[in-house]
């Protein structure tokens, strides 16, 4: 029987710049950032309250690939096909106004929906997200 | 997108502008009473307010913050006194009793954690990556 999700990947354009998004922008810390031998960087990072949900930050341009894959993989992730995750947070006005100031981008400004009220952001690659404020139970 | 309104959207901004101001300028000393008078709120006021937000009280957050960022420098490698200093506290006493309150573990502790944990990473990356992944890329052959 599964248990829990220890690990879950987002395919980004640029590592560098994703690691500046993710750490700097969303406040997420690394978990591992370690260089391969054989080339490559593995580069995982976790919300602050849930440091044992590693989100693997995936470059488009890797050994799976080939050219044509990795150019029409780009592009989509850059048009905003892709969206990953929804994350939580205690006070969306406050999340958001300070997410803003850091320079994320909204699609969404926060909004009443049935489950709770819901923003949609996007990462540096052009993956989106949905940042939310669910009711308290 | 359109910037819809919403209820203490000014409210909200000015307390965002007081989180960021402690988020960047936590290694100096930073009177607290200063912000609350630069985000027009009455110091009573702006600390309900804050702790009702951040869960914290601005003090609460400043030393928060300080000790995230001791522990960065110290998985860095920087010596205990060092970062203790380096993000804005005046003594390594004060330093040590709430970081080990907060951490459960002594700042030299978390150190030796840390380097121990980097030597790790650097001797066997592969133990950190789920087989799956490595594989797919490359880094390791059946």
């Amino acid at each position: 029987m599964i248990s829990k999700m220890t690990h879950s990947s987002v395919m980004v354009l640029d590592q560098a710049s994703a690691y500046d998004f993710y750490v700097n922008k969303l406040g997420f810390k690394a978990v591992v950032d370690v260089p391969m031998p054989q080339g490559g960087r593995w580069l995982t990072v976790s919300a602050p309250g849930q440091p044992d949900v590693e989100i693997v930050l995936s470059p488009v341009n890797n050994s799976m690939y080939s050219a044509e894959k990795v150019a029409l993989l780009s592009g989509m992730i850059k048009e905003g096909t892709f969206g990953v995750a929804v994350f939580t947070c205690d006070d969306i006005y406050a999340t958001y106004e300070e997410m803003k100031a850091k320079g994320v981008v909204f699609t969404k400004a926060p909004t009443k929906e049935f489950y709770g009220t819901e923003a949609i952001f996007k990462d540096d690659s052009g993956n989106w997200f949905s940042l939310a404020q669910l009711p308290r139970p | 997108m359109e910037d819809n309104t919403y209820p203490k959207m000014y409210l909200y901004r000015r307390l965002v502008q007081a989180k960021l101001f402690i988020d960047n300028h936590y290694a100096e000393a930073i009177d607290l009473d200063l912000i609350a008078d630069e985000a027009s709120f009455s110091k009573f006021h702006f600390i309900k307010l804050f702790k009702n937000t951040y869960r914290r009280t601005p003090h609460q957050y400043l030393m928060f913050v300080r000790i995230q960022k001791a522990m960065e420098l110290l998985g860095a490698g920087m010596t205990v006194s060092e970062a203790c200093y380096a993000v804005g506290f005046e003594s390594l006493g004060s330093f040590s009793l709430l970081f080990k309150r907060a951490q459960g573990l002594t700042p030299s502790a978390y150190l030796d954690q840390q380097q121990a944990l980097k030597a790790e990473k650097a001797k066997v990356p592969l133990r950190f990556v789920p087989g799956c992944f490595a594989e797919s890329r490359g880094w390791i052959t059946k």
